[in-house]
């Protein structure tokens, strides 16, 4: 989550330190979307580039037998898999080409909407461009400048590589009694307590008290006591469960 | 309001959210969703308060991704290019065309004119084809259009049943020399311009040496008809990709990034008319340019024919205001 919507009203928005990129919807919402690097995409694209040579050698295979007839279908598959593979699992599949959905990604437009036929078309025809001079060196180099990660194709046609959304899970908050803050919290200051109490599970205890700690000051109580008064405060902030 | 009483007051409602993302997900068409938009709009609603109340990540990264998945059906783009194809066919890309005429007409004098241009050169002076094209390509360019040789095209054991397998290859040879000329066109217009004057004189230059020799009769009759579809084809891609890089070297008022957007949002449409210029260009090459019977006068009639056809439907269909929208 963002901390530019917990931030106090009068504040000046801060961009966020990370590669989030803000989408607005007409609801007035702000989306983040997480673009991703080059490093998972060429994996994606490695993917799909050994699924392709796969399905192309299991036709041949089987075109061999059909003869003529099968050199006619054969090149007209060669250039069906080769120009539409990418297009037609971007738009039919909700933007992940099997290498994308393995990988964990996908491709929508800039705005955050599904992706169409024709951006789907352009941002994989331009393809050829990224590809030069040799080995996605444009595309490379155009991805790793960007601060959305995009190559030529997709800055052409307005789109961006996002990473899925993975499904969450709800946090066990640790059992605590709950209690006020000494003072009145700011809304980031409340998400930070909430955040801690919510991640405590993930880290080791003795970072859990080298967190807590800084805060005892503030709050008030020995340093051993912090962990137990941060995890009463959130217990309070979130209400009786 | 704490949290958890937020929580458990429109859990309920949420959770229903996700079982219809989920029908919606899996099946487009799905029905019983007429309430959809209205649900989405008051998880838009309740994603605003959790955030502005300061409640747990969790809970807003939640609410975050329904939003997200919401956004993704809600928003779906219409696929226009299934739904209007004939209206694009009989009105729009020629319109398209007429409207990027400066682009067009430089593709066309890249491209026709380094033809006709070295296609006359290689006919006054034969030697100089072999400054551009190897000896061994140009005897296996001689052989293909031999008069003597009895069938016509690109393989020289060609005969009528393999049509189809040069409608699958032209398909793809035609189409692949389009695309790149149309992606390259990003290098600022420089890689259109370049496939352009290639192609053109590649083309121009067989021409021009067959012409010399003597085969213009088997090579000119092959060519006359397809060539009406392919040649200006391959100059409109050039036309599309020189505008992605016209959009980069003079954007105008906007950034280049929007600018190269907005052009190549056009440009992808006369793509389509290419392609479809290519399949028409494709079939009648496998299976009428290939055929041996027709007297080669015939042939050049009916070239005359589709050349004219070509050039009336780019300049004049779809002017009228009723034309099929």
């Amino acid at each position: 989550m963002l901390e530019t919507t917990a931030l106090p009203r009068k504040a000046t928005l801060s961009p966020p330190l990370d590669t989030r990129y803000q989408v607005e919807t007409p609801e007035g919402i702000d989306l983040p979307l997480r673009p991703a690097g080059l490093m998972v995409r060429a994996l994606a694209f490695s993917i799909d580039l050994a699924l392709r040579g796969l399905i192309l050698g299991l036709l041949f295979i089987v075109l061999a037998m059909l003869g003529k007839l099968g050199a006619g279908l054969g090149s007209l598959l060669i250039f069906g898999v080769s120009w539409w593979y990418m297009v037609l699992f971007e738009v039919l599949n909700q933007g992940r080409s099997p290498g994308k959905q393995w990988m964990g990604l996908r491709v929508v437009q800039d705005d955050g909407t599904p992706i169409g036929w024709s951006a789907s078309l352009l941002r994989n025809l331009l393809r050829f461009v990224d590809l030069l001079p040799f080995g996605y060196f444009l595309g490379a180099i155009s991805c790793l400048q960007h601060p959305g990660f995009k190559r030529l194709g997709d800055i052409a046609a307005g789109t961006l590589v996002i990473y899925r959304e993975q499904p969450l899970t709800r946090p066990q908050l640790p059992p605590a009694q709950p209690r006020r803050p000494a003072f009145t919290l700011s809304l980031s200051e409340q998400r930070a307590i909430l955040g801690f109490a919510e991640r405590q599970a993930e880290l080791s205890p003795a970072r859990v008290n080298e967190l807590a700690s800084i805060l005892a000051q503030p709050l008030q109580v020995p340093a051993p006591h912090a962990v137990a008064e941060l995890n009463g405060i959130a217990r309070g902030l979130l209400g009786p469960a | 309001m704490k949290q958890s009483l937020f929580e458990h007051r429109h859990m309920a409602e949420w959770e229903q959210f996700s079982l219809t993302l989920q029908r919606l997900e899996r099946d487009r068409r799905a029905d019983g969703v007429g309430n959809f938009p209205a649900d989405y709009r008051r998880l838009c609603q309740h994603l605003a308060l959790a955030r502005e109340r300061g409640y747990s990540s969790f809970l807003v990264d939640s609410l975050q991704q329904l939003v997200l998945r919401g956004h993704q059906q809600l928003y779906r783009h219409r696929s226009r290019l299934g739904a209007n194809v004939l209206a694009f066919i009989l009105a729009g890309f020629p319109r398209l065309v007429r409207e990027q005429w400066r682009f067009v007409l430089a593709a066309s004098l890249m491209f026709f004119g380094s033809l006709i241009g070295i296609a006359l050169l290689v006919y006054l002076f034969p030697d100089l084809i072999y400054n551009l094209i190897p000896a061994e390509q140009v005897s296996e360019m001689q052989s293909m259009y031999d008069p003597n040789a009895g069938h016509l095209g690109r393989s020289a054991e060609r005969a009528a049943s393999e049509d189809w397998v040069m409608f699958g290859y032209y398909i793809m040879h035609n189409i692949g020399i389009a695309f790149q000329t149309f992606a390259s066109g990003l290098l600022f217009g420089l890689g259109s311009a370049f496939f352009l004057l290639f192609n053109g004189l590649m083309i121009g230059a067989v021409a021009g040496h067959l012409t010399h020799i003597g085969y213009g009769q088997t090579f000119w009759s092959f060519v006359i008809g397809h060539g009406a579809f392919e040649l200006t084809a391959i100059a409109l891609a050039g036309a599309a990709g020189l505008q992605l890089g016209w959009a980069l070297i003079a954007p105008g008022r906007l950034p280049r990034a929007e600018a190269l957007r907005l052009a190549a949002r056009k440009s992808v449409l006369l793509i389509c008319g290419v392609m479809l210029f290519l399949l028409i260009a494709a079939f009648i090459e496998a299976y009428w340019s290939s055929m041996t019977s027709p007297t080669p006068m015939t042939k050049y009639l009916v070239g005359v024919a589709l050349w004219l056809l070509v050039a009336v439907y780019l300049l004049f269909a779809g002017r009228l205001r009723h034309a099929p929208e």
